[in-house]
């Protein structure tokens, strides 16, 4: 169990990314002070924490920091391993799959969800629309092989790749929301559409997926000031 | 159960480098099949269909993509010579800067490469910003593993293998020895190892690849 104050978590409510390692917290039944940065200014602590690219989330770990999301949830899952269940899987090839789609996600998905908000002219929009759909279809295809039948990723429980994929989905109902487009679409990807439902009312989930409301209006706050995606 | 395991490479992807590296520091037995990435195969295609790239792992018919990810799953199945440190801060140091490597060194010097004058002025300023990050992280290590070559030095390899390359190929130093005096140490050092040096892809044909590149994205750049 760690200690009061030996793990603290630099980020911000909105950020997807900043959710993950949260999401893995809860899941170890690890208690953390959340140090909240104010949108639009760094702080002292996350500038001197993460130096080379001065972006949340910034895990401290009895002071050491450690940074990038995904990084951030290997650790956590390696630095309590008897609590709560394994994030990542346990066989190798299965965990190699996990990492996989979790990279696809970041390189290749996320990009073109940003993309829609940047989209300059109807053509553009629609052109980004598609992608995003495009990608959750090949997402969807991963999940039947994956899950098995299992409501997660994972399996019976929340695992990496739910917690990869699934700190979007507050932004994926946003974006449904200011586009009048369904993406997670019962009738296109079943399967993701119900994994959503799931995910967003599990227990290590729930106090940390936004309101869809909340982050709509924090998506116009932003809109206006620039046309970039949530900080990382 | 008898082994199979293939590599899908090309003979100077770095890429695939990583990998072929990895399985020869552990002893496994492997087959190469080099691919040809302007005729892909259909095993390429069928193994790594969201991506078409190399290089791709088959371990008794199944694949694995990514190189990094790759370069994991090696060290969770063959125990022997182990790339990444047990301790889970050591590993999440090495994987941060992996990744660091491939989204920022690596493009940064892609760009020092293909540009010129101002640009590459330009650019070259980013990459020695990003060089010196590595610069300090070497400090007190002889390898980025430590002792010895570990996951990060395989990660950063491409970095010691195409330093040559470019000093023949635009006639600058990329890593200088002044300015970065440890981590041209390090390009030594691994470059000198076991393994390591024995699979060099051949230096001649790599100049006359890098020198054609170059022509290609200059060509590219003049004309529109």
């Amino acid at each position: 169990m760690a200690k009061v104050g030996e793990v603290k978590l630099i980020g911000a409510w909105p950020s997807p990314f900043v959710m993950r390692p949260r999401i893995a917290l809860n899941l170890k039944g690890v208690e953390y002070e959340f140090l909240e940065e104010k949108f639009g200014g760094k702080s002292d602590l996350l500038l001197r924490s993460n130096p080379v690219h001065k972006k949340i989330p910034v895990l401290l770990h009895a002071d050491r920091p450690i940074c990038e999301s995904l990084v951030i949830v290997q650790y956590i899952d390696k630095s309590w391993p008897s609590s709560g269940p394994s994030i990542l899987p346990s066989d190798p090839y299965d965990r190699a799959i996990a990492r996989f789609w979790a990279a696809y996600i970041d390189e290749k998905w996320f990009p073109s969800m940003s993309g829609i908000a940047r989209a300059q002219g109807e053509e553009a929009k629609k052109a980004a629309i598609d992608q995003v759909a495009e990608g959750l279809s090949l997402l969807e295809d991963a999940f039947g092989k994956i899950s098995k039948g299992k409501p997660f990723f994972g399996g019976d429980a929340i695992g990496f790749l739910d917690i990869a994929l699934g700190c979007f989905i507050g932004w994926l109902r946003v974006t449904e929301r200011t586009q009048g487009v369904k993406l997670l679409d019962e009738a296109k990807v079943p399967g993701l559409a119900k994994w959503a439902g799931r995910f967003c009312a599990d227990g290590a989930v729930k106090g940390v997926m936004p309101e869809t409301e909340k982050l709509a209006e924090f998506a116009k706050l932003i809109m206006g000031k620039f046309k970039a995606p949530p900080p990382q | 159960m008898a082994e199979e395991v293939k590599l899908l490479k090309t003979w100077s992807s770095p890429f695939s480098l990583r990998v072929s590296w990895a399985l020869q520091l552990k002893g496994v037995q492997y087959e190469s099949v080099l691919e040809d990435l302007s005729d892909k195969s259909d095993l390429l295609l069928q193994y790594n269909p969201v991506y078409k790239k190399i290089p791709v792992l088959l371990h008794n018919g199944r694949p694995i993509s990514e190189s990094l990810i790759i370069l994991e799953y090696v060290d969770e199945t063959w125990k022997q010579y182990p790339l990444l440190p047990q301790d889970p801060y050591a590993r999440a140091m090495a994987r941060f800067w992996a990744k660091f490597g491939d989204d920022k060194v690596l493009p940064s010097i892609w760009t020092v490469f293909i540009s010129e004058g101002k640009e590459q002025e330009a650019a070259l300023a980013e990459a020695s910003e990003h060089l010196q990050k590595l610069e300090e992280e070497l400090r007190g290590k002889k390898f980025f593993g430590g002792d010895n070559v570990g996951y990060l030095d395989i990660a950063l390899g491409w970095l010691a293998n195409l330093n040559r390359v470019f000093e023949e190929t635009c006639s600058f130093k990329v890593v200088d020895r002044e300015r970065f005096p440890l981590l041209f140490a390090w390009l030594e050092e691994f470059s000198d190892a076991p393994v390591i040096k024995d699979s060099w892809p051949p230096h001649d044909k790599l100049v006359a690849r890098f020198i054609a590149l170059r022509h290609k994205h200059h060509a590219k750049s003049s004309s529109t």
